[in-house]
């Protein structure tokens, strides 16, 4: 912005530290974006999981060991709650980010958008459980 | 101290009532920095912020600078934090504040030139880039008559045309005050509210903005943009839905024959 | 101000976020809970619901194969874009260096995934 110099103008910048506490629509939003921390972690573990699973079975064993110590299992029910809260909060933004859904000439309410996703991601959930259980057990 | 009785915005109130208003005043031929003043002010039920804040102007401090004009909500100027929030202090009331203090500050993530004002040039420079009007396929002689338009092609564009320009938008997003080049809410929504509409055909034209590095992928989904729009404008989704439309446009360039646009 | 109109890239990492965000929102807590806590402690789920067998069966087949690496290389983008930007959000001003970290690393997995499914071939 230009403020040309002598005619009394100072305009003054506020500072943006501390946003984030500034109200609890920003400290919701910071909560959600840090599960991003743990996908990653989960990712990790995954991709570890990927490679000893390509180094045959032995390897696999040890990573299914792995898993079994009880600091992975509570590591794993920390990053249940940060996933599980990360998909609440996708379909609660959801409406916010997808174009008008138009379902028999009528417009979809934004909570209407939530609970299909919520219902798809429950839906995937039991399939996934069940194919998993089904095909294996 | 008072100024003659018919100029005055306020009447004094008789309701024996007082609210403690803590305004932050900026007075740069004085104040290094902005500085909260309190004011105890006698309100009555029916009384907005901008009721109080005039209520100040005309009978307990003169030198307070805030701008205002319809008292309706609708010309979109007395945007302000109250209470940290963005609002319009014609359409927040101190009965519903009270009996906290009523904190009043110029709305964030513009600079303050004085008190409650801001220096709003970067928005209105914003608005013009955006032509915020609508561009004619072909030139149209007045001859030929109005343009017809449904009420389904209507509906696309109609909540995004309730912008009033009152900025409040701006002050709820954080990456417009992380990043002030950032093109922002309100004018995304605006240029959003002219590519939907059937009468127009500067969508081309617009799509450098909104592809651009300070376009919509500065846009974290916060959302609060549209929780605070007066006038129910959402402008996250106007945001959002020109991301998929600016990465379709990345893509399709690149299948695209050569000359067909930058 | 004056407008920049240079393009943006972020379309690549944007959709790559949002396809990561998408499907760790669908799939994510099942395969959580699968992984980490059902089979280890035998909860719900058989224990060899995870055996060698079953799950190199799995990663042999293309459809199998495709669902794991989409699930890894995809959470990991996800999760390096939402990074990127919260460090941005918290003023850290993220540098070429953080840039590199937060698109890299996922990079890196995906070749890593690719490698580690293709060695194990498909059927």
């Amino acid at each position: 912005m230009n403020t040309p110099a002598g005619n009394g103008r100072r305009p003054y910048m506020r500072s943006m530290q501390g946003w984030w506490r500034r109200n609890t629509f920003y400290v919701e939003y910071m909560i959600h974006e840090a599960t991003a921390l743990f996908v990653a972690a989960y990712a990790v573990v995954l991709l570890v999981g990927l490679v000893r699973l390509s180094q045959g079975q032995a390897a696999w064993n040890a990573w299914l060991a792995a898993l079994r110590s009880p600091g992975s299992v509570v590591f794993h029910v920390l990053v249940l709650a940060a996933i599980s809260y990360h998909a609440w909060t996708w379909f609660q933004i959801m409406p916010r980010t997808l174009p008008p859904v138009m379902l028999k000439g009528k417009r979809l309410s934004a909570a209407a958008i939530t609970r299909s996703g919520l219902a798809a991601a429950a839906i995937v959930t039991l399939m996934v459980f069940f194919l998993v259980r089904g095909l294996w057990a | 101290m008072a100024r003659p009785e018919m100029q005055q915005d306020t009447e004094m109130p008789d309701s024996g009532k007082t609210i403690v208003m803590d305004v932050l005043r900026y007075r740069p031929e004085q104040d290094d920095r902005p500085v909260l003043q309190s004011y105890e002010v006698p309100f009555s039920d029916d009384m907005s912020v901008l009721q109080g804040l005039q209520y100040i102007k005309d009978y307990l401090d003169g030198s307070l600078s805030f701008r205002w004009s319809c008292r309706m909500a609708i010309c979109g100027s007395c945007g302000m934090m109250i209470n940290g929030r963005p609002q319009l202090a014609c359409k927040t009331f101190l009965r519903d504040i009270y009996p906290e203090h009523v904190r009043v500050e110029a709305l964030a993530h513009f600079p303050i030139e004085r008190d409650l004002v801001i220096v709003m040039d970067d928005f209105i420079e914003k608005l013009e880039s955006i032509k915020p009007y609508i561009i004619e396929k072909q030139p149209r002689p007045l001859a030929e008559g109005e343009y017809l338009q449904t009420p389904a092609e209507r509906d696309l564009y109609e909540q995004f045309s309730s912008c009033i320009n009152c900025m409040l938008c701006y002050a709820a997003c954080p990456q417009y005050g992380l990043n002030p080049k950032f093109l922002g809410p309100g004018i995304i929504a605006l240029l959003h509210r002219y590519n939907l509409d059937s009468r127009d055909a500067g969508a081309e034209q617009r799509k450098p903005l909104v592809n651009s590095e300070d376009g919509v992928y500065n846009c974290t989904a916060v959302g609060f943009c549209s929780e605070v729009c007066p006038k129910l404008v959402d402008p996250a989704n106007a945001v959002n839905v020109n991301k998929m439309e600016a990465a379709k446009d990345y893509f399709l360039r690149l299948v695209r024959p050569r000359g067909g646009g930058k | 101000m004056s407008i920049n109109l240079k393009r943006s890239n972020a379309p690549v990492f944007w959709l790559l976020f949002g396809a990561g965000g998408m499907l760790s929102a669908l799939v994510g807590p099942v395969l959580v809970f699968i992984t980490g806590i059902g089979v280890p402690l035998g909860l719900l789920l058989p224990e060899n619901t995870l055996s060698y067998t079953h799950v190199h069966a799995l990663a042999h087949s293309w459809i199998g194969a495709l669902f794991l690496f989409a699930v890894v290389a995809l959470f990991f983008w996800h999760a390096g874009h939402r990074i990127y930007h919260s460090l941005h959000d918290l003023g850290l001003h993220p540098g070429a260096g953080a840039k590199l970290v937060c698109y890299g690393v996922p990079l890196l997995a995906t070749l890593i995934a690719v490698y580690a499914l293709a060695s194990m071939g498909y059927s």
